[in-house]
């Protein structure tokens, strides 16, 4: 019953779409995420307990109202409304950025902080100090923070709420995955929703196996 | 020169305790110093403050000349190597003090080479020995040919054997004529390696004598109940 599914050119889109998405939302986010966590873990300032509690209470954020928060932002009447990116991929990336970036600055604020535990005098004896401290330490546990970045692929990937409020489900524009096996199953099209179900399992699965590789190799290699 | 080192009145207290007591020492060039005393004596964190490492709560650390990191050096009880090869660890404590260009790695390989770990110049630094990871950051600290350079309590964590490479490594960089100044709690160690001994007890200076002094008749009450109470098992 499957066979058909596979061969549409429709589904292939729809996966394309996705993954440009998320893996775009993903890049943003770390591109902020990264040098926010290890700055949270390096500095001292007051509050800091306190943002940590609520980054960290952030990486649960319901992706429902991610959606809906930056649809207010784009609609028409909102303060962003002039972009006219509401119903683009475009706001499908900035709302799954919203929503990994807690995810990936957490992660890496608490890796960040245990290498630093552990190398901060070393580097300040040596007369490191700073950002050139900060970007050895990000260097040397880069391959931890695959895994924080990993976790945000992850969520970004299967989440559904957002992108369906901000992308609307335009066939052929906005349409991903999980947005499309939300549609075919109340549809009651089953074959196209396991289809991209089944696919959408085996990218989770060999995105997480190519950084488990990676990882194992780089343990072998580096210690 | 940045020797003689001068320290006066200097107290670190953290949590509401005195850690360092008002101690005052004069640290000279010369003669190989080490830092005697029990567990939680305060030698670690004298080490610290007179490295840089610690702001003092109260009192001085003065050096003879304006304090440029690279003349001093510290090698820590637990060594912390990055992820890179042993030479590349070397190289990066190089640059670190501002060394630059093509003498970089043949200096990083020198230092190596002294502290016999030329062979795995290019292993992970993290998947040496122990004793390797050590003598490693003997080497790194070496490679700066630093005028001091602290040793704070550098076999703690080693069996016999990487402890007698550690000593001969140590007092080659002595005969080399750095000012070695090391802590430890083996009354064994600081009679092979030292030829002077401060005794910390409760964070204060207790006694200062030559080591030829020091062990066969301490001259405070402290330093003889810790000479006495250690000697079977030195």
């Amino acid at each position: 019953m499957l066979e058909g599914v596979f061969a549409d050119p429709r589904l292939w889109q729809i996966v394309a779409l996705s993954l440009a998405v998320s893996l775009s939302a993903v890049a943003l986010a770390t591109l902020i995420a990264m040098p926010l966590g290890a700055a949270i873990a390096v500095a001292r300032f007051p509050g800091r307990q306190a943002l940590i509690v609520v980054l960290n209470a952030l990486m649960g954020l319901p992706p429902v109202v991610v959606g809906l928060f930056i649809y207010l932002l784009l609609s028409r009447a909102g303060p962003l409304g002039e972009l006219g990116l509401l119903f683009t991929p475009a706001a499908m990336v900035i709302a799954q950025t919203v929503l990994v970036l807690p995810i990936i600055a957490a992660l890496t604020r608490q890796s960040v902080e245990d290498a630093w535990q552990e190398y901060r005098e070393q580097l300040r004896s040596l007369g490191v100090d700073g950002w050139r401290a900060a970007l050895t330490v990000l260097w040397d546990i880069r391959f931890s923070l695959l895994t924080a970045v990993l976790a945000g692929l992850g969520r970004a990937s299967a989440e559904v709420g957002a992108v369906m409020i901000v992308g609307g489900n335009i066939d052929g524009v906005t349409r991903v995955m999980t947005t499309t096996i939300a549609l075919e199953t109340s549809k009651g099209d089953l074959p196209l929703a396991l289809g991209l179900g089944m696919v959408l399992i085996a990218v989770v699965l060999a995105l997480n196996a190519a950084a488990h590789l990676v990882k194992e190799a780089a343990q072998r290699r580096h210690g | 020169m940045i020797l003689p080192l001068r320290v006066a009145g200097l107290s670190f207290a953290a949590g509401g305790r005195a850690i360092i007591d008002r101690v005052s020492i004069d640290i000279e060039a010369g003669p190989s110093t080490i830092i005697l005393g029990a567990n939680g004596a305060g030698k670690s964190v004298l080490m610290r403050l007179m490295h840089g490492l610690l702001q003092p709560t109260a009192g001085r650390v003065e050096w003879s000349a304006p304090a440029v990191r690279r003349q001093q050096a510290m090698v820590f009880q637990r060594p912390v190597m990055l992820r890179r090869s042993a030479l590349a660890n070397v190289i990066y404590a190089l640059e670190a003090a501002g060394l630059r260009g093509t003498g970089t790695e043949r200096a990083a390989m020198q230092a190596l080479d002294e502290v016999g770990l030329a062979h795995v110049a290019q292993r992970p630094a993290r998947v040496l020995s122990g004793g390797e990871q050590q003598r490693l950051a003997l080497a790194r600290a070496w490679a700066l040919h630093p005028e001091v350079l602290f040793l704070d309590e550098p076999t703690a964590n080693l069996d016999p054997g990487a402890t007698r490479e550690i000593e001969t490594v140590i007092k080659a960089f002595d005969a080399a004529g750095t000012k070695i100044v090391m802590s430890t709690h083996s009354l064994g160690q600081a009679r092979r390696l030292g030829d002077e001994v401060i005794f910390l007890h409760q964070g204060r200076v207790a006694e200062r004598a030559p080591v030829e002094r020091f062990f066969p008749q301490p001259a405070s009450a402290e330093a003889a109940a810790f000479v006495k109470g250690e000697l079977p098992w030195a």
